[in-house]
């Protein structure tokens, strides 16, 4: 039986520049930041809350994972946007939209009411997208 | 429903400056009065709708964000003191009893066991990754990795 997922990947274009999405602006805490040569480092790193999940920043470049050809489509596919990443849930969806775009994070979509709740859609700084959504989407009330 | 049309957008992006200017300003002698003169409403309805918001009052958040930017110095090499001072405490012991009671342990004891996993990543930082990520970076083929330089 499984129980949780413990480890999952974001396939980003370039480590530093994660970071400093990842963590400055969107508040995720830093699980392990270990230094493995030479331009490259295990960076992974959870949100505020959830400190069992660790979200591997992975960087895509070519390796023993990903042969040049690999590198380049998968390279392309990232910048096109091509990959939705999940849902991040937050306790007032518009406050976040507005302090994350006060930060610089670009969205594709402000908070708009969908059939099923409120919702927004922000890009990370590879093109990876990601759908904020309040917590209680599922009857979200409006906190002010 | 455009960013411009939801409900009081006004009212978010005066929070929500508030609350930034905690997070920009936390290690200084802030006056959550001024704030909530600065953003235009009166004391009890900056709070209420603070806490609406992010769950904690404006000065429960701003405690919350000194002991954790002191968690982060406490991870480097800053002394207790040093980072009580640093992220705005006046006291040493309202900032350990605090410190204590958010984080689960003293400042020092979470200090020296930070300490002690950082020997420990830098000894053997294979053992902090998962093998099989290990793996498919090839960093398990090369021992040398245990000791990586940096």
């Amino acid at each position: 039986m499984i129980t949780k997922m413990t480890v999952t990947n974001i396939h980003v274009l370039n480590q530093d520049s994660a970071f400093d999405f990842y963590v400055n602006k969107l508040g995720f805490k830093v699980v392990d930041d270990i230094p493995m040569g030479p331009d490259t480092r295990w960076l992974t790193v959870s949100p505020p809350e959830q400190p069992d999940l660790q979200i591997v920043l992975f960087p895509v470049k070519v390796s023993k994972m990903f042969p040049q050809e690999t590198a380049d489509s998968l390279i392309a596919l990232i910048k096109k946007g091509i990959f939705g990443c999940g849902v991040l849930t937050c306790k007032d969806v518009f406050a976040t939209y507005e302090e994350l775009k006060a930060k610089g994070v670009e969205f594709i979509k402000p908070p708009t009411k969908e059939f099923y709740g409120t919702e927004a859609l922000f890009k990370d700084d590879s093109g990876n997208y990601f759908s904020l959504q309040p917590l209680d989407n599922f009857g979200h009330e409006d906190s002010i | 429903m455009s960013s411009e049309q939801y409900p009081k957008v006004y009212l978010y992006r005066r929070i929500v400056q508030a609350k930034m200017f905690i997070d920009r300003h936390y290690a200084e002698e802030i006056d959550l009065e001024n704030i909530s003169d600065e953003a235009y409403f009166s004391k009890f309805h900056f709070i209420r709708l603070f806490k609406s918001i992010y769950g904690k009052t404006p000065q429960k958040y701003l405690q919350a964000v000194r002991i954790e930017k002191a968690q982060l110095l406490l991870k480097g090499e800053t002394s207790v003191s040093d980072a009580c001072f640093a992220v705005g405490f006046q006291s040493l012991t309202t900032f350990s009893g605090l410190f204590k009671k958010i984080v689960g342990e003293a400042p020092s004891s979470f200090a020296a066991r930070h300490k002690a996993t950082q020997e420990q990543i830098r000894k053997s930082p294979l053992t902090f990754i998962p093998r099989c990520y290990a793996y498919q970076h090839g960093w398990l083929e090369n021992s040398n990795n245990e000791e990586p330089e940096v």
